[in-house]
This record gives C-alpha cells, sequence and structure tokens, in this order.
C-alpha cells in the first residue's frame, strides 16, 4: 500500500461534561450504557483505521452509529474527546486554529448532506466562496470557479441561486465547491442521501468518473450498503460508535465479522461484489477445460461462460499465469447457496 | 359530574370566574373613592395619608386594602429621579481638559459622557444636514468662528433640491431598477414643490444617522448574544421590557440625560430600534442550519470571515426585516421625538395637529410616510443586489450611474444659478422651494373636513354620544370598579390555569408592581381602553384575515396592504380620526382600531396559510365542505399563530392608547406626556413606561404560555 494519508489511532468522541473524565478513568474500556447513565453520550468509540492516498474509505453505518461524528473528528469540525489523527503525518489535534485553517483551505474539502450552500450567492459565487476566503482575486477565483461549473455539468446554470436548482444539481454545486481548492483530502458526508434514486444512481456514476480522472483521498459516509459496496476500495462498518468491520466489499460480504454485519450483507447479491479470485480454488491447478478467465473478473460478468462449461476453468493473473481454478458448481454455491447458512 | 370529568379545564376556569364576581359583589366602593383627574387635586388633601421611605415622602388616598393597595412603591420615580439627577451632577467628579478655556475643569463623569455623546451626535446630524441643506457648523467644528468669518464663503451652500431629487432617483435605478427610481424621484419632486424640502432633509439628516447607528449596535449586541449565553441573559430581560415599552416613556429620562434637540432624539431612538433588532439578529443566526456553518469552516474560514461572510448573509431574511423595524422605529420616533426638541417633519406634524390643521398635518405626514417606504425598500434593494462577472462592460456601461449623477450634479448646479435671475427678488425654486412657500392642499383638506363636520356634524355627533355614553362610560366604570384584589385574584388564577405554577408568579410580580405604584386607577383606564380596541381589532382582523384567505390574490393583496400600513409611523393614524371625530376618546379608540387591526389581520392569514397542505386535501378526500374545513380544520390549527397574532394586536393597542394621550385621554399616557414637562418627571415616566409595559407583559406571558403548550398538543411546535 502506498504512503498513509489519514491516521487515526483510537479515537474517542464522548459527548458530556465530564466526558474527558471519564475517558481517562475507563482506560480506554468505553461501554457504551454506563457512560450514558452518568449522563455522556458515546459517539465514537475507539476508532483505529488508516486511509492511503488515492484510496476510497466508505464509513458505513445507520443513523446514530456515530459515523458522521468520526467524519467531523477526523475534519476537526468537532474535537475528539481522546486519540490521535495524522493528516500526511500531521498530529491534527496538535495544529493551533491558524493551522488549522491553512490546512481546511489548501488540503480538504468537504460535501454535506444538505448541501449547505450559502443561500444569497450564486452557483459561481458558492464555488468561488473557499477560494475567496483564502485571498484569491475576483477574476482568478471566477475563473477557475467556471471550470468547476464545466466539471460538474452546470454550464449555463452559473448564476442560478441555489434555491432555483434541483436537489441533484444543488450537489453538484456542493462538490464543485468541495473541490474548488484542489484538496487532496475528500471529505463526502452522505452527499447523495437527500437525492431521489435515479438523481442518487446518476451522481454514484458521475462520482466515480470524477474520482477515476481525479484520484483522491476520499472519505465517504453513507447509511446505504448498496452504495458503499459500489463505491467503496474498503468499507468500514458502524454501529454504537464502534468499527464493526473494517475490509474490502468482497472480503466484508464473504466474512463478515460480527452478526451486524452479516444482517447487511444477507441480501446483497454477491454475483455483483464478488470477483474470481475471491471465489477460486488456488491448490487445484490441473485438470482445466479450455476457458480460462482472469481473477479480477466481477462474477456476474463471466457466470454464464463458465456455467457452460464441465471442466473445471482455470484462473489467470494479470500476466496470464495460472493462479488457480474454479469449479461450475462453485459459482452456483456462490450464488445461491451459501446464503442460508451465512458463509 | 360527567361534564366535570370531560371539560376539568372549563369548571377550573368557571370557578375563576365566580371567585372573582364574588369578590367584586362583595367589596363595596368605598363611600371616599373618586377618580383623580389631575395631580393638582393630590397636592393639598388633608385627607391624604403619607409614609417615609428611604426619606421620600409619598402621600395617598387610602382605603380598603381589598379595594386598592397602597401605593407601596410610590417612592420609586422619586427615587429614580434623585439617582439621575445624583449620577449626573454629583457622580464621580473628575478632571476634564476644556479645548475652549485651555484648562482643567472638574465635572462629574456621566455629564461628561452626555456631553461627548452629544457633541458628536450633533456633529454627525450637522454634517449631513448642511450636505443636504447648507449651513456653516460642520466647517466650525474643525476650524472656529474666527476662521469662517475670515472666510465666509467657505459655508457650504446646500445641495439644489434637483441633485438630490436626481441622486436618489439614480440611487434607486441602481439598487432596484426603473420602478424604484420613478418613485424616488416622484417623492423627492412631491416634497419639494409641496414646501417641505427643509423638514424633510431634516428629518432625513436625523434618520440617515439614527438607521445605520441603531442597525450596527444591534447587530452587533445580536452577534455577541448568539456567542455567549451570558450576554444574552442580561440582554434578555431588558429586551422584553424594550418590546413593550411605549416609546412616550424614553423620552422623558432621555430628556435628563442629553438635553434638548436632535441628538437627544438620535439617542432615544437608538434606545427603542436597537431591541427589535437585536432579537431578530439572534433569531436569525440561530436559525441556520449547522451544516451551513460546517461548511463555512471548512471553506477556511476565519471566526471573521464566518460571521460576515456566511452567517450574516445567511441570516439575511431576518436581519432584513430587523431592517426594516429600524427604519420603521425610527420615522416613527422621528415624530415622538419632536416633544424633545427634533427638528424636522415631525415638529410640523404635531405643531399642525395641535392646531388642529388637518390639511397641514396630512401633507407633512405624507412626506414621512412617502420617505419611510422609499428608504425601506432601497434598503432591501440593497441588501439583494447581485453582481455581474460576465458582463463584459465597457467603461461607460460600468460608470454609467456615477456619469448620470455627475451630469444631474452640473445640470443642477447650473438650473439653480439660472433660477438666480429668473426669480429675482423672490425665492430662488429651483434652488430650494421654502418652507409653506411651494403648493399646499391643505386649504382643501382643511375644507373638506369642514364639509364633511358640517354635513354629518349631526349623525357623527350622535354616533359619538351613543359611543361615549352607552358603550364606553359604563365599560369604563365596570373596570374602575373592579376591587384591586379581584383583579389580582382574575390574573393570578389565568395565570395558574395557563401555565402553572410558573406563569402565575410572574404574572402575579407584574400585577402588584402596577398595584402598588401610585396609577393602578391609570392603568385600569388604559387597560379599558386597549381591551375594547383589542377586541374590536380582533374582530375586523380575524374576519377580514379569513376572508381574504379564500383567495390566494386576495390574500397576498391584503399582506402587501398590511405591509404599507405598517410603514406609517404611528402618528399618522391620528390625523384622519381627527379629521372625522375631533378631540374625543372615539378619535384614540379608532386609531386604536385601525393600528392594531394590521397584525391581527397579517397573523390570520399567515395562520392559516401555514395549515399543512396536505391536510387540506386530506379533508377535501373525506368529503368536507369549504366551512366546514374552515372550522374543523384550518381553524384549530392556525389558532395558535392567530393567538400571537393577539399578543401583537395588544402590543399595537397600548402604544397607541399611550400616544392617543396626544388627543387628550385620562390613561397612563395623559400623565407620560406631562412628564414631559416636568422637571422631575424622568422618574415618573420610567415608571409609567414600566407599567404599560408590564401590562403587555403579563398578556404576552398568558398567551405565549398558551401557544406554546397548545402547539405541543397539536405536534406543530
Amino acid at each position: 500500500m502506498s504512503e498513509t494519508v489519514i491516521k487515526c489511532e483510537s479515537v474517542y468522541k464522548i459527548f458530556g461534561e465530564n466526558a474527558k473524565k471519564m475517558l481517562e478513568e475507563s482506560n480506554g474500556n468505553v461501554d457504551a450504557k454506563t457512560f450514558q447513565e452518568k449522563g455522556c453520550i458515546v459517539g465514537v468509540n475507539n476508532a483505529s483505521f488508516e486511509v492511503a492516498k488515492g484510496e476510497m474509505l466508505v464509513v458505513m453505518g445507520l443513523s446514530g452509529s456515530g459515523k458522521s461524528t468520526l467524519l467531523r473528528c477526523i475534519s476537526r469540525l468537532t474535537d475528539a474527546t481522546g486519540g490521535k489523527i495524522f493528516i500526511e503525518g500531521q498530529d491534527l489535534l496538535e495544529l493551533n486554529n491558524k493551522e488549522l485553517i491553512e490546512l481546511r483551505r489548501n488540503k480538504m474539502g468537504m460535501v454535506f448532506q444538505s448541501f449547505a450552500l450559502l443561500p444569497h450567492k450564486t452557483v459561481v459565487e458558492n464555488i468561488a466562496f473557499p477560494l475567496q476566503i483564502k485571498g484569491t482575486n475576483t477574476e482568478d477565483s471566477i475563473n477557475r470557479a467556471m471550470e468547476m461549473v464545466k466539471l460538474v455539468g452546470l454550464d449555463g446554470r452559473e448564476n442560478y441561486f441555489p434555491r432555483e436548482l434541483s436537489g441533484g444539481q444543488q450537489q453538484r454545486v456542493g462538490i464543485a465547491r468541495s473541490l474548488a481548492v484542489e484538496p487532496d483530502i475528500w471529505f463526502l458526508d452522505e452527499p447523495f442521501s437527500a437525492l431521489d434514486p435515479l438523481i442518487r444512481k446518476e451522481m454514484q456514476d458521475e462520482f466515480l468518473r470524477l474520482q477515476e480522472k481525479l484520484q483522491k483521498t476520499i472519505m465517504f459516509i453513507t447509511h446505504d450498503f448498496d452504495e458503499a459496496l459500489k463505491l467503496a476500495d474498503r468499507i468500514a462498518i458502524m454501529k454504537d460508535g464502534i468499527i464493526e468491520q473494517l475490509d474490502t466489499p468482497a472480503k466484508i460480504v464473504l466474512n463478515p465479522a460480527t452478526e451486524y454485519v452479516r444482517k447487511f450483507t444477507e441480501e446483497v447479491p454477491r454475483e455483483k461484489v464478488l470477483i474470481i479470485e475471491d471465489v477460486m480454488d488456488a491448490s487445484s491447478k490441473d485438470n482445466l477445460g479450455d476457458l480460462k478467465v482472469s481473477k479480477d473478473e466481477i462474477i456476474e460478468n463471466v457466470a454464464e461462460k463458465i456455467l457452460t462449461q464441465e471442466k473445471l476453468v482455470g484462473v489467470v493473473d494479470s500476466n496470464n499465469n495460472i493462479v488457480g481454478s474454479i469449479k461450475p458448481s462453485k459459482i452456483i454455491d456462490t450464488v445461491f447457496g451459501g446464503r442460508k447458512n451465512g458463509s | 359530574m360527567e361534564y366535570l370529568k370531560k371539560y376539568p379545564k372549563l369548571f377550573q376556569w368557571l370557578f375563576l370566574l365566580i371567585v372573582f364576581f364574588a369578590l367584586c359583589f362583595a367589596i363595596d366602593v368605598p363611600e371616599t373613592y373618586k377618580f383623580i383627574r389631575g395631580q393638582a387635586e393630590f397636592v393639598k388633601d388633608p385627607n391624604q395619608s403619607v409614609y417615609f421611605f428611604l426619606g421620600k415622602e409619598v402621600r395617598y388616598y387610602a382605603f380598603d386594602v381589598f379595594w386598592r393597595l397602597p401605593p407601596l412603591l410610590g417612592w420609586l420615580p422619586i427615587w429614580i429621579n434623585d439617582s439621575l439627577f445624583f449620577l449626573m451632577n454629583e457622580w464621580m467628579p473628575m478632571e476634564f481638559w476644556n479645548e475652549d478655556t485651555q484648562e482643567f475643569k472638574t465635572r462629574p463623569l456621566l455629564l461628561e459622557i452626555s456631553r461627548n455623546l452629544t457633541s458628536f451626535m450633533t456633529f454627525l446630524i450637522e454634517l449631513i444636514r448642511e450636505i443636504l441643506l447648507g449651513g456653516l457648523e460642520t466647517i466650525v467644528a474643525f476650524t472656529s468662528w474666527d476662521f469662517i468669518d475670515a472666510y465666509p464663503w467657505l459655508e457650504l451652500p446646500g445641495l439644489p433640491w434637483t441633485i438630490v431629487a436626481a441622486g436618489a432617483a439614480i440611487l434607486s435605478y441602481k439598487l432596484s431598477g426603473k420602478g424604484l427610481a420613478l418613485f424616488a424621484g416622484l417623492t423627492m419632486i412631491y416634497i419639494s414643490i409641496f414646501g417641505q424640502w427643509k423638514p424633510s432633509m431634516q428629518t432625513l439628516s436625523f434618520i440617515l444617522v439614527a438607521a445605520p447607528l441603531s442597525f450596527i449596535f444591534g447587530l452587533g449586541l445580536g452577534i455577541a448574544a448568539y456567542k455567549s449565553k451570558r450576554v444574552e441573559k442580561a440582554l434578555y430581560p431588558i429586551l422584553l421590557v424594550m418590546q413593550t415599552m411605549p416609546q412616550y416613556a424614553v423620552l422623558v429620562p432621555a430628556l435628563v440625560l442629553f438635553g434638548v434637540g436632535d441628538h437627544a432624539a438620535v439617542i432615544i431612538t437608538m434606545v427603542v430600534a436597537v431591541p427589535p433588532m437585536i432579537l431578530l439578529t439572534i433569531l436569525g443566526l440561530r436559525a441556520i442550519p449547522p451544516e451551513v456553518i460546517e461548511a463555512g469552516r471548512m471553506s477556511g474560514c476565519t471566526n471573521w470571515q464566518l460571521m460576515f461572510k456566511v452567517l450574516i448573509p445567511t441570516a439575511r431574511r431576518d436581519i432584513l426585516i430587523g431592517v426594516n423595524q429600524v427604519i420603521m422605529v425610527c420615522f416613527s420616533m422621528a415624530v415622538i421625538s419632536a416633544f424633545i426638541g427634533a427638528k424636522g417633519l415631525g415638529f410640523n406634524l404635531l405643531l399642525a395637529l395641535n392646531q388642529l390643521n388637518i390639511g397641514l398635518a396630512l401633507e407633512a405626514g405624507l412626506c414621512i410616510s412617502l420617505i419611510a417606504i422609499l428608504l425601506d425598500k432601497m434598503s432591501l434593494a440593497w441588501a439583494n443586489k447581485q453582481t455581474d462577472y460576465f458582463g463584459n462592460l465597457s467603461f461607460y456601461q460600468r460608470n454609467k450611474n456615477v456619469i448620470f449623477f455627475a451630469a444631474s450634479f452640473v445640470i443642477g448646479i447650473i438650473l439653480a444659478y439660472v433660477g438666480t435671475f429668473i426669480f429675482k427678488g423672490s425665492f430662488n425654486y429651483l434652488f430650494e422651494i421654502p418652507h409653506n412657500k411651494g403648493i399646499s392642499t391643505a386649504d382643501f383638506w382643511n375644507k373638506g373636513v369642514d364639509w364633511i363636520f358640517d354635513t354629518f356634524f349631526v349623525y357623527i355627533k350622535a354616533f359619538n354620544t351613543w359611543l361615549i355614553q352607552d358603550v364606553l362610560q359604563p365599560m369604563r366604570a365596570l373596570y374602575l370598579r373592579m376591587p384591586a384584589v379581584a383583579t389580582l385574584v382574575l390574573a393570578v388564577g389565568a395565570g395558574y390555569l395557563i401555565g402553572g405554577i410558573r406563569s402565575a408568579l410572574v404574572v402575579a410580580a407584574l400585577t402588584l408592581f402596577i398595584a402598588l405604584s401610585p396609577w393602578w386607577d391609570r392603568a385600569l383606564v388604559t387597560l379599558y381602553m386597549a381591551t375594547f380596541g383589542v377586541v374590536i381589532s380582533c374582530l375586523i382582523g380575524f374576519t377580514v384575515g379569513t376572508l381574504c384567505f379564500q383567495n390566494k390574490k386576495s390574500a397576498a393583496f391584503m399582506l402587501g396592504v398590511c405591509d404599507i400600513f405598517q410603514t406609517f409611523p404611528s402618528f399618522v393614524y391620528l390625523i384622519p380620526v381627527m379629521m372625522l371625530f375631533g378631540i374625543t376618546d372615539t378619535s384614540v379608540l379608532i386609531a386604536v382600531i385601525v393600528y392594531a387591526t394590521i397584525p391581527a389581520t397579517r397573523y390570520t392569514i399567515e395562520g392559516l396559510r401555514s395549515v399543512p397542505v396536505g391536510l387540506h386535501e386530506a379533508a377535501t378526500m373525506s368529503g368536507v365542505n369549504k366551512f366546514q374545513r374552515l372550522t374543523k380544520i384550518e381553524f384549530p390549527l392556525a389558532f395558535p399563530h392567530m393567538m400571537l397574532g393577539l399578543n401583537q394586536t395588544i402590543v399595537f393597542a397600548l402604544f397607541m392608547v399611550i400616544i392617543g394621550a396626544f388627543i387628550g385621554t385620562e390613561d397612563l399616557g395623559q400623565y407620560i406626556l406631562k412628564a414631559l414637562s416636568d422637571k422631575n418627571g424622568a422618574g415618573i415616566g420610567l415608571t409609567l413606561g414600566i407599567c404599560v409595559a408590564f401590562i403587555g407583559l403579563i398578556f404576552d406571558n398568558l398567551i405565549r404560555t398558551w401557544v406554546e403548550k397548545r402547539k405541543k398538543h397539536l405536534g406543530i411546535a
């Protein structure tokens, strides 16, 4: 894995008056219930993880699971109660106000669930806002904002006010604004949750297209498991402030760590998530048939071809070396069988 | 028994009323009791009781405590007065450097502060006034009288009215467009050719100082309260009282602290205009979605940038309502502060009203209203202004407004110069049309009033007599007939039934303050007039509001009408009623009714509008007809909001009743007016003002508590 951009070491966020003191006394064993009895609410409980450069980490959880709080700790919109957060090796909690503002002006961009556009500014003014805050002159900032308008496909609407735009269009403005300063780190807090399903799908595709082009380091918050599977390099599933499991989509679907995670994976169409490598048998490489498939193919795309075979199908890597094999019956197992017994 | 269980509240209320009336009948009017008409009756009566407190002598007529409580707070006005004098004239003497005599002089701190504030305000007002009208005070302020004697040409000549009119039109065009420009131009021309130029510009210079200062202070304090809970807690009670305090009442203390003149008027206007600005600023800032604030932070805003580039613009809607309020208060104070020597339209208006010259009063009132509307619209347009980044405008296009103004400036001066030849020996009408030398329609109006009076005298008089003799007098007598204990029981009981112990205690404290002041009878008269006004206003307002709501267009139209009526300074309402009913209680009450109907109507329409569309559809699908929908669904849901309207109606009515003292009433307002010309009036005026404010606050507390409960009950909090 390449260099680490975001690093969290047992981050806690506890709301309440004596939160800090209580956390110190608990020696890192935070139990939500005992804390609640004493009037404190646990938002984030012992979160440790790393996000690498160019990686997209999706944090998934239901409402109240602490996912937004975690994001706000890392963007330091709220101060974490305990633990350490490093952004490109810099200790975030040690930064003074001025350094923090510098960091946000140059390194971070954030997109919000309810768009959070400034109602008194037009599309282009909204997008130019972070630049103008930085001190860029009007002409340069407006020119740069116009580039962003084109990037998110809002040309011709640059002089509209947010209230004159649809939800999807407003979020395009939000995305453009967060990208205007060319940040390295991109935070997205349920950006598509307030949108209609059709628009949401469109925006997700658009988002993937953008990410392919920009290769940002991303933390993406969602409550939609399907969205997480579709977008994520890795998924962190949160419940009651605790990260239940953090892994690639395929591994989560194949090996849910807890009962809670398994419930989410039950309804997931595996053939759309898993790749051949996840289900192949790496030990047997003999008696192969004629058909060979790449280990990186998603099962859905090759299932039909494999199912027509009677012999074992060879699995190859990118250099065309055989790395394993797969039985046609294994495909049927994966798609239909495995669901009931949860393996 | 079944009914008792079904409607427990109803029976509690019934019980309260029974106790109230029982007390009323049980306690007889003492034989010696009479309504005290004037303070003169008070002074030399040997039958009075006397007590001393804090070294102050309080004289009063003693009655049975059940009938009237003794004025145990009677020392308060005197004490406030003495304290003010002490603070002004004796407290903290310090050495101050005197520029004129070139030596140190000992002066009390507060006096020195007051003097400095005064000269600063006077300077600001004079500066603007002299740009508009000409003069030499400003130049003198920077130099000296000797200097101006040596160079007399330095005296500012003032702008010809043509230039000011053109400037107003061009500025309006830049801010909003042709419509407003036309309105601005016509307003200015009207003012000029009707000979109101000088007083109008005097008023304008007063407003142009008072309004921005009020805005800045209000915004600043609002921000401080938003940022710090402690500041908010300290400000809140003051704001609450100031909201219901009649503007008259603050005049008197200002008189003591700052003397007579425009500067005192500006300061007092700020005292009145800042509280609503603070409240609306807090309201607006509180309503900002947290994500917008986070978006600002993530854009890398410093605290300063966050406040001025994100928070305030986002809260713009409420802050603009605040600006609108500030402007309205400034204009109504422009009239009221004429009592303490502010020059301008207000002074002319009062003078004309005093002389019963309705025509002149009407013209001055119209000027005030027009300027008020103009400034209101201009401030609104300014806040909504947009920048065009992509126009690729030429130099001419970008600067055309400046060029036009420069051109009209030159033309205006040429015209004024030419005018000196045309109007040789008389007034230069192209420079400034002197007061009362313009066209005047006053005669026409006065004749009209006379004609109305002559023609309808019999009917008006009959109506007047009937109203006063058969309605108002008995009602007033009834109010005065209430024993103090019965009133207290009623008020506290209502507080308890509506809001529990907490409300009961608040109401008890407020009522007791009034009951223990020397003016309980006066407060009852104020209450009776306000009650009459409020009842009729609500009947009219709720009916009109409901009727107008039936149709979208008429509802919008009515709200527009309410907006315009609200722009008129409150004094203007006295003009037409005096036209018709002369100097009687009827006039005051009709002015009260007209004025207080505005909020009643507005809140009715708004309340009915706020009923969710889904419910409408659900009702329609259940097959209700229009009338059923109104009574079963819309009224119950809109009722809490309509009650807030009632609250506003009461405040408006109280304001007008107090202002009505100018026509001549026998309520608290009369004493406030008297306090203005009393050298010991400051304490009296302030205490009276607090009494009026407390009457308002009693109702405010009851209604708000009820509305909150009701809203929670209906789930629309």
